[in-house]
């Protein structure tokens, strides 16, 4: 009731301000530097939503108050503002990018210069994220946002990305930002029902996006409040723009490998090492290696034969790296056509793009086709109107998880002497009717040739919005969006494939689908006030959203034949089920900028949500902010310094939340899942929790913006502090409550760290360079959970430790090998009284205590690019990096560095391997299937920094002379490359890298056979009409 | 000030539609999940009560209870001579080698299956008077519950705890006694361990009133015949023979129930016997297809390829030594010889039910009490160990001695759970421990402790 109240009474005082000032008509040119025309600029008055755009001639007229700043900004021009006079306003716009006079979004209709922000907000523009040869966003935001971590985690299609902003704020929540689609928060999170999570954001065009912010520190992120504490990432797509219409046609091609091949033993090295191994066994025993029943001998016949269908003793140096099947040569190729243009009553944009990509790892393949079509229309002088509708079809035939026999990747475990094809049958290794046992593990090429899962996914994103000018500077917003998610999955597994699906000896057919329904409606009022010095901006609204998720599933098995795949044709429908769940958001928000003579800035916000997710005693939440900054290079005491062009302080301070709680985290139930003998019965499945809550996030940031040399340098330093209460933890209880635990909010974490932006114009003129450098240092802490133990990851090596960054390695640590026997060595690291831990070795890891030994989150971000034009020839090369964190080899390394623990073949490092007393080496004595340095520990635990060079696009834009005969507008031709270099000490694939098969907030680093990423070559031609 | 006509107009709509759009939507924040309900709403109706009691049962059948593992673990605590055990799992491997600490995982899991299936049970007895279609059925409601609960106390008593005859029984600490539904974690939920006696007071409480409200006949759930069973069974445990004696006769008397003539009847109830339990299990949790796991096979039982259906991890060996003690013709020397090992064949059934009570016990333990009372309540003991022998195909005694009697009951229920607390009732040393070894109580788990400051671990853990 109080909220209804607060929220009246500045509906009210809104009302009353928008009584005051009377706008004149102002009207005017906006020339270049040489006093040509610039059509198509827009004109904003700032703080508003109050805009139009310039003619063919460059003229514009628009209804603004004395005193009120117009923004002015076009395409390859620095904006420029201005305060209205007069009627008259003529405007010569400089060509460049400065980024201190951009515009930048801010949530619910929102825009601010970026000269006048407080809080923290990262933009990064269409030009930086279209047409690279990425299916989703998120993904495109790497390296070009400080402080925000992206790991693609795999180089399968369309599959989940990490995405962290100023590190890891939740343990069991999720970590992953809000995205907000054109004022919708959208379902970003996994659908699938097979493999590793997916990722719905490839659902989204990214060609079709005008620009992207992320609302970093808690000033800018308040406005969401409950589900800010990880970053917003506010997502604006392209809208018309009046005049001349312009057709732009993009279309490119090319082709992705992996980045890497891994080097593998050759058949030579593979029997020298098993061999070895056998030895040392026959020797233990006291066994003739010539005996029959030898270990030799057994090694020779029953492995090396065995699985090379004799070929082995005939070829011993016939080596088939399995690696050459695995990996392909996948085609990219990807069509744009975009329309854009419109009048001054009525704008459009229109977008068609169609997606074709083969993965590095055969099996795997991504079609996406998508359309859009945005229009704004000028009901009337009051009344704005519009709506956007984007369609999108994603088909992607998947690829199994990592930890799948099924997984292409794990054919490196495969023996180098096993041929492809079986020589009895002429068919691959494995196949019926030829012995199904060889190879040693399950053949994947199988499921690739005899098995299929595929998803479509069919999305609809629409949105439609009133924009009514109730009074000066007044306006109503009522916005409302649908993001509508329909997927299919199937998968059908033909009989070849039984030894790795048991199920399959007839067939095994799967059909599941979901449907997700997310609406959204914001209203909210908005006025501006500019009078004198003094500048008022505020917002106040609502948010109401509500998502709706139902899902079913379908199973049969025994099909006639191989000819049928549908669950019609199954004589067992083996499997059945549906299911629903929901969520709903209802919010209040208000927010008020103010600016007191150019210079001193102030900004309020807050935000009430409600949420079915939280508990009826802690049902409502309130999460305010407040930040001021001082734009100094405005006092007269700072004119003189001629170098320093811009310098503003600003500091922030507010609580956000994190509502990523799960649905029914609250709630006392039961569920019905307790039959017993064919009877239904139900049991108390989760204790209630009334007082729980949202995940609350504190956070201070303090900034330097700065501009220098009459701005051709600018940049910010920012130094902030995340503290992270009331983590939901799942608190242990009494079992003998009936229950093992409880979801509480109980822990504490904490990030803080450094960012760093830097851009500079270094050559202007016809030769123009120009770089960008973002560098974030981020240090997380986990600072109480009160003595839970929460694990994960390959064998539970991640863990939360209190003192630590979320989910460190936690392990024994690997002391080397003993020069004179050939044993694996461990640190026993046992506690002493002291407080220091024991440094003496031992060879019995029983007697090893585990230790943190590693980090996955890197300690430092980075990403640079350099800009390079000369006349119509540009250059763009972008590096990214991350440095100080480690991965955890131990999924592969268990078996593939394992000194012949299992048959595996080994990593071709293991050559180096202990072979005689007084050898120094790090690698073990090969003892056939005796375990000997092959328990977790840290010796998998491996430096996982990287720099990689992520793109680089060199292209040429043709002379509009000769154009102009062709009746083309532009005309660029390019070449790109994704991912052309990568620079580590990384020794399997590919560093950036999460095996998707344990990925959790607190299992990161993991590599399993993961697929590494593409390494893309592109040539494309863009034309305009 | 100027406000022109129209936009008071508009100021006055879009006030008037902001305040509509805001009333009425914080009601939409009431929802619930799909899959579950709320537990305001789980226990309402009669009909509530009947699934949340089945659903006592679904927690009573979990692997970690009746399922079988309780039963595995009394034999393999309790026996080191008759089982050879070779399976991969270190928390049954310490616990047949004595070997067990305070983080077992199957103390850990018994402990917590035991207890949910108890909070279950106390669901449904908080509810008993929602049964209102007939007096009957609200008795056979509330009998069942009591049943379920108690067998469980008894289970945990048994396991957890020092047994009747080692110290003092008042004194020594129990289990902790939960006989409410958890709703909600408060400082209650920190329980002490009640002592021995007052949770054997209470699983005869339970029982007892189990036994007077059970119908004589239920399908496969708990009869009347089920609770006296369990009573005797209590009873005997306490060495009460005249209530253990009482108890067993009532229902040998009471029920109609007969031994099955064909000993090797009574297994392989889902192979052979087409999911019918057989009616000599006075109590058995019910395994099929769709539902429940028979833990006795999975660790027992082993999948001989002549047996469609058989399956198991063949983790537990029989020892020649035993197979040589029953004597030529016994029936009950029921063993497979399969890769060199024998295994028992009461367990190699997938789906096979579970065998919790059977029948024969009932003479056996009124063959006992009368013995020790010097009594004839039923039948003479001599009798009742006849009928068992005539059964198995062996000839009558003509006289009995205690001996006699405990090695027929040895021989009958060989495997089904009984060897730990046979051994303890009787004060008989398990290998090299005695019957009172701290050694042959299981730890009250690390997790329990670690988070119940007012519990007391047993010792040596």
């Amino acid at each position: 009731m109080r909220i209804k109240m607060l929220v009246t009474l500045m509906w009210s005082l809104m009302a009353w301000f928008a009584v005051s000032a009377q706008n004149i008509n102002v009207t005017g040119k906006v020339t270049d530097e040489n006093g040509a025309p610039v059509p198509s600029a827009t004109v904003q008055v700032r703080n508003t939503q109050q805009g139009v755009t310039t003619d063919a001639q460059g003229n514009f007229s628009i209804s603004a108050a004395p005193g009120a700043v117009l923004v002015i900004s076009g395409v390859g021009f620095d904006s420029q503002e201005v305060t209205v006079r007069g009627p008259n306003l003529n405007v010569t716009l400089a060509s460049g990018s400065k980024s201190l006079s951009e515009v930048v979004v801010t949530g619910f209709g929102g825009t601010q210069i970026k000269r006048d922000l407080t809080g923290n907000i990262a933009r990064v523009k269409a030009k930086d994220i279209e047409n690279v040869p990425l299916p989703s966003v998120d993904q495109a935001l790497q390296g070009k946002a400080a402080g925000v971590f992206v790991n693609a985690q795999s180089g399968k299609l369309g599959q989940a990305v990490t995405v962290r902003v100023r590190g890891n704020s939740s343990i069991s929540a999720s970590s992953q930002p809000l995205f907000v689609l054109d004022g919708i928060p959208i379902t970003t999170n996994d659908q699938s029902s097979y493999g590793g999570d997916m990722n719905p954001l490839t659902d989204l065009n990214p060609n079709d996006i005008e620009s992207i912010e992320v609302l970093k520190d808690a000033s800018a992120g308040a406005i969401y409040g409950a589900r800010a504490a990880n970053g917003v990432v506010l997502i604006t797509t392209k809208r018309g723009r009046a005049g001349k219409t312009n057709v732009s046609l993009n279309v490119q091609t090319g082709y992705a490998e992996a980045t890497k091949r891994l080097e593998m033993l050759n058949s030579e090295q593979y029997a020298e090492l098993i061999l070895e191994g056998a030895l040392y066994r026959d020797n233990l025993a006291g066994i003739n290696p010539a005996d029959p029943s030898s270990w030799t001998s057994y090694v020779k016949n029953d492995v090396m034969d065995y699985y090379s269908y004799g070929e082995w003793t005939k070829d011993p140096k016939k080596t088939y790296d399995w690696q050459d099947v695995v990996f392909q040569k996948g085609q990219y190729r990807q069509a744009d056509l975009q329309v854009r243009g419109g009048t001054e009553r009525t704008k459009f944009f229109s977008s068609f793009q169609h997606l074709d990509q083969e993965g590095t790892i055969v099996g795997n393949k991504l079609t996406r086709s998508t359309g859009r079509l945005t229009i704004d229309q000028k009901a009337n002088d009051w009344l704005d109107i519009g709506v956007s509708l984007a369609l999108t079809r994603t088909w992607n035939r998947r690829l199994p998880d990592d930890n799948a026999f099924s997984n292409p990747l794990q054919a490196i475990a495969l023996m180098p002497m096993t041929p492809f094809i079986d020589p009895n049958t002429g068919l691959d290794a494995g196949t019926p009717p030829g012995d199904i046992n060889i190879p040693l593990y399950y053949n994947p090429l199988l499921t690739v040739k005899y098995g299929k899962f595929t998803q479509d996914v069919y999305r609809t994103f629409g949105n439609a919005y009133a924009r009514a000018k109730l009074a000066k500077g007044l306006t109503l917003n009522t916005e409302f969006g649908l993001d509508y998610l329909s997927q299919n999955e199937e998968g059908y597994f033909r009989s070849e494939t039984v030894r790795n699906q048991t199920r399959a000896a007839r067939g095994v057919g799967s059909n599941s689908a979901a449907f997700i329904t997310n609406f959204n409606v914001n209203n909210y009022l908005a006025y501006t006030l500019n009078r004198g010095r003094h500048n008022l901006n505020t917002t106040v609204g609502m948010q109401y959203q509500e998502s709706q998720a139902k899902y079913n599933f379908t199973e049969g098995t025994d099909f006639p034949s191989n000819s049928y795949t549908k669950i019609a044709s199954a004589a067992t429908k083996s499997g059945g089920s549906s299911s629903q769940s929901d969520f709903r958001f209802l919010s209040y928000f208000a927010r008020a900028n103010y600016m007191f003579n150019d210079r001193y800035l102030l900004a309020l916000s807050g935000r009430i949500d409600q949420s079915s997710r939280f508990g009826k005693n802690s049902r409502s939440g309130f999460f305010p902010a407040v930040s001021a900054g001082w734009i100094i290079s405005e006092e007269n005491f700072m004119r003189n310094l001629k170098a320093i062009s811009f310098l503003k302080l600003r500091t922030s301070y507010g609580i956000v939340g994190n509502a990523e709680i799960g649905n029914f985290p609250q709630l006392g139930l039961f569920t019905g899942d307790a039959g017993y003998a064919g009877a239904a019965g139900q049991r108390p499945s989760q204790l209630a929790n009334p007082d729980l809550s949202w995940e609350t996030t504190a956070q201070l940031d303090a900034g330097i913006d700065f501009g220098l040399f009459g701005n051709r340098v600018t940049g910010e330093i920012d130094y902030y502090v995340k503290k992270t209460t009331g983590l939901l933890l799942n608190v242990n209880i009494p079992a003998t409550t009936g229950f093992g635990s409880q979801v509480r909010n109980i822990g504490k974490l904490e990030n803080r760290g450094w960012e760093f932006v830097l851009n500079t114009q270094n050559l202007v003129g016809a030769f123009k360079w120009s770089t960008n450098v973002n560098l974030a240092f981020n240090q997380g802490k986990v600072t109480d959970i009160q003595g839970q133990i929460i694990e994960g990851g390959v064998s539970a090596m991640n863990r939360v430790e209190q003192g630590y960054n979320v989910g460190v390695f936690y392990t024994v640590e690997y002391a080397g090998v003993d020069p004179a026997n050939g044993n694996a060595l461990f640190y026993r690291n046992t506690l002493k009284a002291d407080g220091t831990r024991d440094r003496t070795t031992t060879a019995n890891y029983a007697e090893a205590s585990r230790v943190v030994v590693g980090d996955p989150n890197p300690d430092v971000i980075y990403g640079f690019t350099n800009n390079f034009s000369w006349k119509g020839f540009d250059l763009s090369i972008f590096f990214n990096g991350v440095y100080g964190n480690q991965n955890n080899i131990y999924g592969m390394g268990r078996y593939s560095s394992a000194s012949m623990l299992y048959e595996d073949n080994n990593t071709a490092d293991q050559m180096r391997r202990w072979r005689k007393p007084g050898d120094v080496t790090d690698v073990p004595q090969v003892r056939l299937y005796r375990v000997n340095g092959s328990q977790a520990s840290s010796r998998y635990i491996v430096d996982g920094s990287y720099m990689r060079l992520r793109n680089l696009t060199f292209g040429y834009t043709f002379a509009n002379s000769m154009l102009r005969k062709l009746k083309m507008e532009k005309l660029r031709l390019y070449v790109s490359a994704q991912n052309l270099a990568t620079f580590t000490k990384y020794t399997y694939w590919d560093p950036e890298v999460n095996a998707d098969s344990f990925d959790s907030n607190i299992a990161k680093g993991n590599d399993f056979y993961t697929p590494p990423q593409p390494r893309t070559f592109l040539f494309g031609v863009n034309v305009n009409f | 000030m100027k406000i022109q006509h129209m936009q008071i107009g508009k100021l006055l709509t879009a006030l008037v539609a902001g305040g509509m759009m805001l009333a009425g939507c914080e009601k939409r924040l009431d929802i619930g999940p799909y899959q579950s309900i709320s537990e305001a709403q789980a226990l309402n109706t009669e009909g509530d009560v009947n699934v949340t009691l089945i659903g006592a049962y679904d927690g009573m059948q979990s692997a970690a209870a009746y399922g079988g593992e309780i039963m595995v673990l009394n034999d393999l605590i309790g026996n080191s001579t008759d089982i050879l055990f070779t399976g991969t799992f270190a928390g049954l491997n310490d616990a047949y080698n004595g070997l067990m600490v305070s983080n077992n995982s199957f103390a850990t899991s018994t402990w917590a299956a035991c207890y949910n299936t108890i909070n279950r049970a106390n669901n449904v007895l908080s509810a008993v008077d929602k049964v209102t279609s007939s007096p009957a059925n609200k008795n056979r409601v509330e009998g069942e519950a009591l049943f379920i609960r108690a067998s469980m106390y008894f289970e945990l008593v048994r396991l957890f705890a020092k047994t009747i005859g080692d110290g003092d029984a008042n004194s020594n600490p129990g289990v902790p006694l939960v006989l409410t539904p958890t709703r909600g974690v408060t400082d209650e939920d920190y329980k002490a361990r009640a002592s021995v006696k007052a949770v054997y007071d209470q699983v005869i409480a339970d029982l007892v009133k189990a036994e007077s409200l059970l119908p004589t006949s239920n399908g496969f759930r708990a009869t009347r015949w089920s609770a006296a069973a369990q009573l005797s069974r209590v009873q005997l445990q306490l060495k009460n023979y005249t209530e253990a004696a009482n108890a067993a006769n009532r229902v040998i008397a009471g029920s109609g129930r007969t031994l099955n003539p064909d000993f090797t009847r009574l297994w392989f109830t889902f192979i052979n016997g087409g999911g019918t339990m057989p009616s000599e299990y006075l109590f058995g949790i019910k395994v099929t297809t769709q539902d429940g796991t028979n833990a006795i096979n999975t660790y027992f039982g082993r999948g001989i390829g002549s047996i469609p259906g058989t399956a198991g991890r063949s983790d537990c060996k029989i020892r020649p030594s035993h197979i040589a003690q029953y004597e030529p013709g016994d029936r009950r020397n029921f063993f497979i010889l399969s890769g060199g090992s024998n295994y028992t064949q009461k367990h190699l059934d997938r789906f096979g039910d579970v065998p919790v009570i059977r029948l024969a016990e009932m003479f056996l333990t009124r063959a006992e009490s009368n013995f020790r009372n010097s009594t004839a309540v039923g039948a003479t003991p001599l009798e009742d160990v006849n009928r068992i022998r005539t059964r198995a195909g062996l000839s009558p005694l003509t006289a009995v001695t205690l001996n006699a009697i405990t090695r027929e009951r040895y021989l009958e229920l060989a495997f089904e759970g009984h060897n730990l607390n046979e051994a303890k009732r009787l004060q008989r040393n398990v290998g090299t421990f005695a019957w009172n070894s701290p050694k042959l109580i299981m730890p009250i788990p690390q997790r329990e402790m670690d988070v119940n400051k007012k519990l007391v671990q047993n010792e040596t853990y």
